[in-house]
């Protein structure tokens, strides 16, 4: 039995949180961090969880807090946004190499200067190297039931790698919608209790997190870094299915949206995608034939999925929210990822970047009904375009 | 109810904008609707205008983007009209609901609004009266219901006394209860 609630994305992420009850969560109690801590730290002073919560001095910290945490063997769990996971920089990668199965809550917003709150995705496309399992969510249902899996995914055996679940800043982060809560039992059965197989505190089997690692090992160790992100691709289909079957929402690397019969695809991720596929069935009441593809999973980059969903189209656009300076044509990294992938995969349709809504700037139905039109011209033309910066004043 | 209706607040920080976006969303959800209930962040500060908006709808909502052409148009506060564009992009069948002493026929002439309809009420007054303080949310959500007919009033009601129950005194809900049904009443339609 679950239970729907108007919750804003924020509070579903911590009624996840509430429902893993894990053993240690590390954050920054203060600006940029989300009113998911907030919220969190009122379930610890209540009584609701056990968890050990300790608030830090800086993001810097939070994340160092919870590498420590995670390789004494704990659950850990942490939240933040913006320039706080921009602190946390150093220790995002050290996280990720030393196999701690941390989950946090991302929600994305612009990085500085200037200064701005509002949304984009210039903060979570800075970690697409670190080695950190990336979901995205189109609004706090997505983020909640993704946060429950995100355990179980970084905590596999055959991943042990941190998981970051984001989710648009302010649009759905803070947003009242309906959200669906699992029972506590519910997600305490799936998510299981966590078995640390390389603890600190296994005092009978020493361990050491994070020596000098010189040209050695380095490279090997780095290398099972890859093989560790290889098997999440399997393993985050793998849990997905299983929550699918036990609580009826399903989810995958994608989600395709009146793709069938669809001349013109548009790539988009988060809360945008609910967006276009508003834009779809406008355009399709109108006779045309798009579609849509959601992208959840960024890391590890779906890359023989997307392929083969998008071969079909006769052309195609990617929804960027945030710019990778300096980039092939200035685009957005959704963009140059997915065209690298579809020309080594074989599949040679028309593409074009749309960078967008960045600092929060709102993207509406119009806009994106033009991106489609545009697509439409560019099937006919049969060739690629460079970037467009949506919406901008030039 | 319309398949999406889309409706836009305006206050001053301190009047309880966000509140009455929040309780519209609780009481959709108790009602089986689906809802959306988003305030304008920028600089808050007590007595500054702010807007507030909410998505209403049989159907699951997907869009995401801001309300730039509302169905339902409610003020809070009677010293915005005129200085703050209510009225902007409301679309020419809408619906404006003001908290004004003033006539509807008044409120036209001061905002230009000429087509769909117009209602006023003064919500100051009423909130003065029953609770003593110009906290205007509760009235104006009884004068939305009167309006708009989006949301059933018993419904309302049992949500505005389970959302203040344990934050407020007894005697402070049924000051509330009594603002939004009088509200609801007085409301005038021009």
């Amino acid at each position: 039995m679950s239970k729907l609630e108007a919750l804003t994305g924020n509070a579903a992420v911590a009624n996840a949180m509430r429902q893993i009850n894990p053993d240690v969560v590390a954050a920054y109690p203060i600006t940029p961090q989300t009113s998911t801590v907030q919220t969190f730290s009122e379930f610890v002073a209540d009584g609701l969880v056990d968890t050990e919560f300790v608030t830090v001095e800086s993001e810097h910290s939070a994340m160092s807090a919870c590498v420590g945490a995670s390789a004494a063997g704990a659950r850990v769990m942490t939240a933040t946004s913006a320039n706080g996971l921009a602190l946390m920089w150093e220790i995002v990668y050290i996280a990720a190499s030393n196999r701690c199965p941390i989950v946090m809550s991302l929600v994305n917003r612009a990085l500085s200067a200037p200064i701005n709150i509002h949304c984009d995705h210039s903060d979570v496309m800075g970690m697409r190297d670190s080695g950190w399992i990336i979901l995205m969510s189109e609004n706090g249902q997505e983020a909640y039931d993704s946060m429950v899996q995100a355990v179980r995914i970084g905590e596999h055996p055959d991943v042990l790698l941190p998981v970051a679940v984001c989710q648009d800043g302010f649009i759905t982060s803070h947003a009242l919608e309906r959200v669906e809560l699992l029972e506590d039992e519910e997600v305490q059965d799936f998510i299981g209790t966590y078995a640390p197989q390389w603890s600190l505190l296994d005092l009978d089997n020493p361990k050491t997190y994070g020596p000098l690692d010189f040209y050695d090992y380095y490279y090997e160790h780095k290398r099972q870094q890859v093989e560790a992100m290889e098997n999440a691709h399997g393993v985050i289909a793998e849990i997905a299915d299983e929550f699918g079957k036990k609580f009826g929402r399903s989810y995958g690397y994608l989600e395709e949206y009146r793709m069938d019969d669809a001349d013109v695809v548009v790539v988009a991720a988060n809360s945008t995608a609910g967006t276009a596929r508003t834009a779809v069935d406008d355009l399709r009441d109108e006779g045309l034939k798009v579609g849509l593809l959601k992208l959840r999973v960024f890391r590890p980059f779906p890359a023989k999925e997307l392929a083969e969903a998008l071969s079909s189209a006769e052309a195609i656009a990617v929804l960027d929210r945030s710019i990778s300076f300096g980039s092939m044509d200035n685009s957005g990294p959704l963009f140059t990822e997915l065209a690298a992938a579809l020309a080594l995969q074989g599949v040679n349709v028309p593409i074009a970047d749309y960078v967008y809504g960045l600092g929060g700037r709102d993207i509406a139905p119009g806009e994106i009904e033009r991106v489609y039109r545009e697509t439409l011209e560019m099937a006919e033309t049969g060739e690629s375009r460079g970037v467009t910066y949506l919406g901008v004043r030039e | 109810m319309a398949q999406l209706t889309e409706i836009r607040w305006h206050g001053r920080g301190g009047q309880g904008v966000v509140t009455a976006g929040q309780l519209l969303a609780e009481t959709a959800l108790g009602t089986g609707q689906y809802f959306q209930a988003f305030p304008d962040y920028g600089p808050e500060r007590m007595g500054a205008p702010i807007r507030a908006f909410t998505r209403l709808s049989d159907e699951p909502i997907n869009i995401h983007s801001q309300i730039e052409e509302p169905d339902v148009v409610l003020v809070l506060d009677p010293t915005l009209l005129g200085t703050v564009p209510v009225t902007e992009g409301l679309v020419e069948d809408g619906v404006l609901v003001v908290n004004s002493s003033q006539s509807p026929d008044d409120v036209r002439e001061v905002t230009g609004f000429r087509t769909g309809k117009v209602f006023a009420v003064d919500a100051s007054h009423i909130a003065i009266e029953e609770m003593g303080r110009e906290i205007t949310n509760t009235p104006m959500l009884g004068a939305f219901v009167a309006a708009t007919g989006l949301i059933e009033m018993e419904a309302l009601t049992e949500e505005l006394r389970a959302w203040f129950t344990g934050k407020i005194s007894e005697e402070a809900i049924q000051a509330n209860l009594r603002a939004l049904k009088r509200a609801a009443d007085e409301v005038q339609e021009g």
